[in-house]
């Protein structure tokens, strides 16, 4: 059994105050008025940020702008300093979000590589059954909060979604199209069937997982986690990819894109297998799990390099057929991008593929464990970032940057996580000694 | 000068890696393993140095990157250059995405065709060439361990053999200029 040692327990309820305060501050620090504003930019001004007088930005049908095509985009006057001001308001809102939304895709993608493990009767992974099912236990905390959050947004609380907001609706003719679908009703109502339907299917297969260890004669539970998990893969890839759809695509409303389901299962996929691995190697270095030997490891590493070249691949395939037909209402997507926001999105390209793939290449250096820990740490940096580009530019645009509400919102969840997942890990033994391939999984060698 | 070899077939691959790792414990030379089909981690039990076929393998891929970069610039920039969709081809850089999925598929090709003509080189395998292995049953179902019997006492080998579980033992007079 775990026991979760007190310093951890503090390190996370830090980690969880110091992210509030500084959220509540993030909060607190947003302009409430165009006065404030004008007197933030002004002092900015000062110090040469030439902010104030950018009026050659490109605003080409970025959704934020929504609003503003009312006024012709004339950014005269006030107009501008008005648009910058929803802006920063929606800063530590849209900071909360990503957060909220990453490390819950951790979770969610642990979730189905779990699944997965079961519906292909794999051998090699039920050692590491228990570290997977204690990452998932953060889906109810982080479901419930990013429900709470979605709720808000869908019902226009705060200004994530323009969707959400009547006034923009009413003068926008594509939104008024996507109406039927987004609506806040329906938002949240989705929202719910997917949240239930994961978070029904966790429930299960932990009870199952449990009830193997107590009894397993004939397998009886073993093959009901079968059968979840098979039906779970089936639910979960139409939902996750309504989803993404749903959570994060609709923060642009007037684009879309037919992959962008499966490149945020490729994001969530690959941060929640990097996680795995990074606990897994944090247990074995306290001196659990003593049944994980290096080609566990190995293979998770190879997971993590396999699944970082098939997030480029998705990631490149969305971008090149975009880039290369050049239609306006599409490629306004990138051109934001990669106006606004070039080092976070290039420098994601980098951290999410270039490093992984240099560094994880070598078959030896994938049990190495400190190489594999240190690409892991760079590669959710790199999918926190690739989080952060999805959900800035529409609601921030290009009044981001890394500040107090996103390091906050970041730490804040972090806490959290590992609050729930290391006290999830003390609720069982760390091994799932009914499970019927556990002998060939503790003799697993490559 | 002839050299004696022993012959010792075994029918199951497991069986065979717990007999490789007891005769090497027991210092013996093996000379060689006939597998029907590769067995994982036969090459660690054997003590075979690791294989150098993978840094092969990077080179070939760095090359198929080069030939695809100098091959796209000259075709599509230097020699030809074309207004595509508008995106006229002035430079390399300004138009590389639509050059990624030519680069991709010849690092592949070059690295995959190149590291199996190497792996070919390497083992000394060609067309037509005569097959070395010395059973036929190899090729089906059995595993065929050599052991150099050199100044070794026999009858100790053959019975550790024996224990180890092959299913049978053969003592075979091996010409040195053979093949």
């Amino acid at each position: 059994m775990y026991t979760l040692s007190n310093r951890l327990r503090l390190f996370s309820i830090i980690l969880m105050v110091v992210g509030l305060v500084g959220l509540v501050i993030g909060f607190a620090k947003a302009p409430s008025s165009i006065e404030e504003v004008k007197e933030m930019m002004a002092a900015h001004d000062t110090h040469g940020g030439g902010h104030g007088g950018s009026e050659t930005e490109i605003h080409a049908g970025n959704t934020v702008h929504a609003e503003h095509d009312l006024e012709k985009d004339a950014h005269s006057g006030d107009a501008h300093y008005e648009h910058v001001l929803h802006q920063l308001q929606n800063k530590p809102w849209a900071s909360l979000y990503a957060a909220a939304f990453f490390f819950f895709m951790i979770a969610l993608g642990v979730l189905a590589f779990y699944a997965i493990q079961f519906a292909a009767q794999a051998g090699w992974s039920p050692v590491l059954f228990r570290v997977m099912e204690a990452i998932t236990a953060y889906l109810v905390p982080g479901g419930l909060i990013l429900f709470v959050i979605l709720a808000l947004s869908g019902f226009h609380v705060n200004h994530l979604f323009v969707w959400a907001d009547p006034e923009v609706v009413a003068h926008d003719k594509l939104i008024q199209g996507k109406s039927s679908w987004l609506n806040g009703t329906g938002f949240i109502i989705r929202a719910a069937i997917f949240l239930g339907g994961w978070l029904l299917y966790r429930h299960f297969a932990v009870k199952y997982s449990r009830k193997q260890d107590e009894d397993s004669t004939g397998n009886k539970w073993y093959k009901k986690s079968f059968k979840i998990s098979a039906g779970f893969l089936v639910f979960f890839i139409y939902t996750e990819s309504m989803m993404s759809w749903d959570w994060i695509m609709s923060f642009d409303p007037h684009w879309f894109s037919t992959l962008f389901g499966w490149y945020v299962f490729a994001s969530l996929f690959v941060s929640g297998i990097t996680t795995i691995a990074l606990i897994t190697i944090y247990l074995k270095s306290k001196g659990y799990l003593e049944f994980v030997n290096d080609s566990h490891i190995h293979d998770l590493a190879k997971f993590m390099f396999g699944i970082s070249i098939f997030w480029t691949y998705l990631w490149f395939s969305q971008f090149m057929l975009i880039w290369y037909s050049n239609i306006p209402e599409e490629v306004t997507y990138f051109i934001t991008r990669i106006e606004d926001y070039k080092l976070p999105f290039f420098g994601m390209l980098v951290m999410n593929f270039i490093f992984p793939l240099l560094v994880l290449m070598n078959s030896d250096f994938k049990r190495v464990n400190w190489f594999v820990v240190m690409a892991g740490i760079v590669i959710l940096c790199g999918h926190y970032i690739d989080v952060y580009n999805m959900i800035m530019p529409a609601t921030v645009g290009e009044s981001w940057f890394i500040g107090i509400s996103e390091i906050s919102a970041v730490l804040l969840f972090l806490g959290l996580f590992l609050f729930v997942v290391f006290r999830a890990l003390t609720k069982a033994p760390l091994l799932a000694k009914g499970n019927p391939y556990l002998e060939e999984s503790k003799h697993f060698h490559y | 000068m002839a050299s004696k070899v022993i012959h010792a077939l075994y029918t199951d691959d497991d069986v065979l890696m717990d007999a490789v790792k007891k005769v090497r414990s027991e210092r013996y030379h093996i000379e060689e393993v006939f597998c029907p089909f590769p067995v994982h981690g036969l090459d660690k039990a054997m003590g075979i140095p690791h294989t150098r076929l993978a840094i092969t393998s990077f080179m070939y891929g760095c090359v198929g990157l080069t030939v695809a970069v100098l091959m796209m610039n000259y075709i599509m920039i230097e020699d030809w250059p074309q207004n595509i969709g508008g995106k006229p081809s002035f430079s390399y850089i300004e138009n590389m995405p639509a050059f990624v999925p030519i680069m991709f598929e010849l690092t592949v090709f070059f690295a995959a065709h190149l590291m199996v003509i190497t792996f070919y080189m390497r083992s000394r395998l060609w067309p037509f060439k005569e097959a070395e292995n010395p059973d036929v049953r190899t090729t089906d179902d059995h595993f065929l361990m050599e052991v150099d019997a050199g100044n070794h006492d026999i009858e100790k080998l053959t019975s550790l053999l024996g224990d180890t579980g092959a299913v049978e033992i053969k003592i075979i007079d091996k010409e040195e200029d053979n093949h």
